[in-house]
């Protein structure tokens, strides 16, 4: 094998093997996600066009576009309620989470890890049970809410429960780490000799932030608001424990169209038309927030 | 009299129980190329942070033209720095990285164009100008951290090793063009550096440093020849220290008398009599000649050993015909350096000396004395100089004989 001869053998061999190498890596994680994704995705599609009942012999598939139509129609008040927790709470999440990932990342010293730690604690209970808790929180025979009528910030007979603040509360409370996560990554990776600069250019410390510190954790801010917004607007476990009929979002009318009405062409197509809607906001935001034009704003300013 | 650039006052700073910076006094004249120059943790690093304002002095006073500076903010110093990653913003492009400071100073939108194309023209790095920081070499990253600095027209420019990540080839291009740069701008520079061949070669003064302490401030020439602590012999250049004795001292002048019994008369720059000192020598002064065995008195010993013992003391013993100091020794290697070959000899007592012998002549270079070959070493008096002991610090190794060009890290 050490022979010359043997090396020039082996040598083509050897470049095929590290040329495929990348496809092995990739194996995995694309045959999960055929398995997992794109064939579901297919059947979810064919049966979002599909039409009948299960009372009258199962589901046939006849191009009814007009799923989609009723699913627009009847619901829309249920998708712009969606956004707009899921928006909300993702605005909130990131005020708090910002300056909480900032003060980890600059300030954070050797209880670092533990207070990284404490962020991502309440993982360990599972979602519902977390969610069950704020509902015994929030519930009218809490403490809190006792305490808030004592204190006349709430009304008597009023209630936290079935409010649309309670849902948003649930929704940033359980999405928050996924905040904070990626904004931490994000500053902790700057190097305090830029903002030493910044300061050194006769920036104040305030100006340091804005010109600086902030566009330089964008990424994070991205990634932590699409990571929040994203799965916020598709859940139904916050609005269903603590919400009543005029929280319901889009995920209880799909789980109720699933599993109580047993009309799966609808659900399907409201589950396609939910992703769809996702996706161009998503885009329309990652146009207008994402990187460039974030990170390019004094550039531009400049032409 | 024009107020100094930048003055020192006692100048302390501690972290805890370490103390960066002690009793610091330094004064810094307009338009001065000034270096601090010092081993890492030596504290010049923290006294270019005091001066910048990033971090407080817990003891004494920094003056800025004259105004004392305390507690005032780096944004509102009248300096700007370059570091030593060069901390380009990766977010702005080379233009708008130099028009940073301008923006900050609410500087017209036309003069901020003007300056900062005149900047980085300046610099050489004008076809650059819309490039993003991660697309340039350490180099050119180097040349825009310094017009970003310099756009600003800073009363003192703070540079903070910035060529410590170049090559060394790199360095001596930018070392002679940041000197260039200075020269042409009038502004009072401080640089930081541990490289003594760049502070040589650039400085009009050089502060040398040790331990939080200044060991001498002076003019590279001085710093070199005329070292006044054993630190300084040893950092700049090679230490090519003999251990010795003041016998006898007056008005400047005195005896000195090395352990290994040479005797001669020199300049002893306040060292007292009966003090301990060091004699040295540098290397390129000391001239080196095989010892002929049937004649030193030195040479009768085993050539091989390092413990070869002086000759009697006397008028005749360390003196050559022509009335220079000599030395006995035995060479223990010869490294060939390219312009030059270095021999390092072991003297009694052993003391090693390294020996710089220019490359001139190829038949010359054959005749240098190999490994343990009994050489005489000799000096003109007027190039061997006393130096007192460092306080607190040992002199640096001297038993690292690295080539005097690469003793930079």
């Amino acid at each position: 094998m050490t022979s010359p001869k043997g090396r020039d053998r082996s040598a083509p061999r050897g470049a095929l093997r590290r040329r495929a190498i990348p496809y092995f890596l990739l194996g995995p994680g694309l045959i999960w996600l055929l398995l997992f994704f794109v064939v579901p995705l297919y059947f979810m599609g064919r049966l979002s066009l599909e039409s009948g009942s299960l009372e009258t012999g199962g589901f046939e598939f006849t191009w009814e576009w007009s799923n989609y139509g009723h699913a627009l129609g009847d619901y829309q008040d249920r998708f712009v309620r969606s956004f707009f927790f899921a928006g909300s709470a993702t605005v909130i999440a990131l005020l708090i989470a910002y300056p909480l990932a900032y003060a980890i990342a600059f300030r954070g010293g050797r209880w670092k890890n533990a207070l990284l730690f404490a962020v991502v604690a309440p993982f360990f209970t599972t979602y519902l049970i977390r969610t069950l808790a704020w509902q015994t929180i929030l519930s009218d025979d809490s403490p809190v809410v006792s305490t808030m009528q004592t204190l006349g910030l709430l009304g008597d007979g009023g209630r936290l429960l079935a409010t649309d603040g309670a849902v948003i509360a649930g929704l940033t409370y359980n999405f928050l780490p996924f905040m904070v996560l990626p904004i931490y990554a994000s500053l902790e990776r700057i190097d305090v000799r830029l903002i030493e600069a910044a300061r050194d250019l006769y920036s104040s410390a305030r100006t340091a932030f804005w010109r600086v510190t902030l566009p330089l954790s964008a990424p994070g801010v991205v990634a932590g608001t699409l990571l929040t917004f994203i799965p916020a607007s598709g859940d139904y476990i916050n609005a269903e424990f603590l919400g009543g009929t005029n929280q319901a979002m889009i995920g209880n009318v799909i789980q109720s169209l699933y599993l109580n009405l047993r009309d799966f062409p609808s659900a399907a197509a409201l589950s396609f038309t939910l992703m769809a809607v996702i996706l161009i906001a998503v885009f329309i935001y990652i146009r207008f927030a994402g990187s460039e034009a974030l990170m390019g704003e004094e550039a531009e300013k400049a032409k | 009299m024009t107020e100094p650039s930048v003055r020192l006052e006692a100048v302390t700073k501690a972290f805890g129980d370490l103390v960066a910076v002690r009793e610091l006094d330094l004064d810094i004249p307009q338009g001065e190329f000034f270096t601090l120059l010092g081993p890492s943790g030596c504290g010049k690093t923290t006294t270019l942070r005091l001066v910048a304002g990033f971090e407080q002095p817990t003891g004494g006073r920094v003056l800025i033209e004259g105004s004392d500076v305390a507690g005032m903010p780096p944004h509102r110093r009248p300096t700007n720095t370059v570091f030593q990653s060069y901390a380009l913003f990766p977010h702005l492009n080379v233009r708008e990285n130099v028009a940073y400071g301008l923006r900050r100073k609410k500087v017209g939108g036309d003069e901020i164009k003007r300056r900062v194309e005149a900047e980085l023209e300046r610099v050489g790095m004008a076809a650059d100008i819309n490039r993003r920081p991660n697309q340039l070499s350490g180099g050119m990253q180097q040349r825009v951290a310094l017009a970003r600095a310099l756009v600003n027209l800073p009363k003192v420019l703070l540079l903070d090793e910035p060529l410590g990540a170049l090559d060394l080839k790199l360095r001596k291009g930018l070392q002679l063009e940041l000197k260039r740069i200075q020269r042409e701008v009038g502004i009072t520079f401080v640089y930081v550096t541990h490289d003594q061949e760049e502070a040589l070669t650039m400085s009009d003064r050089i502060a040398v440093m040790n331990q939080g302490r200044v060991e001498q401030i002076d003019a590279p020439a001085q710093v070199y020849e005329r070292p006044a602590t054993t630190f300084v012999a040893g950092f700049i250049g090679v230490s090519n220290l003999m251990p010795g004795q003041v016998t006898r001292a007056s008005s400047g002048r005195g005896q000195v008398r090395l352990d290994s019994g040479v005797e001669f008369e020199t300049a002893t720059d306040g060292i007292g009599s009966g003090e301990r000192c060091h004699a040295v020598v540098r290397p390129e002064k000391l001239e080196i000649t095989p010892v002929d065995s049937s004649q030193g008195a030195s040479a009768t010993g085993d050539p091989s050993s390092a413990r070869i013992r002086p000759g009697p003391t006397g008028s005749e013993a360390g003196r050559a015909q022509d009335g220079r100091p000599t030395i006995d020794g035995v060479v223990e290697a010869s490294v060939y350096l390219g312009t030059a070959t270095q021999i390092v000899v072991v003297l009694p007592g052993d003391v090693r000396m390294t020996v710089l012998v220019p490359n001139a002549d190829e038949a010359e270079r054959a005749r240098l004395p190999g490994g343990g070959a009994p050489v005489r070493l000799s000096w003109a008096p007027e190039h061997i100089h006393v130096v007192r002991e460092s306080a607190g610090a040992p002199a640096p190794d001297a038993g690292d004989r690295a080539p005097v060009a690469e003793t930079s890290k």
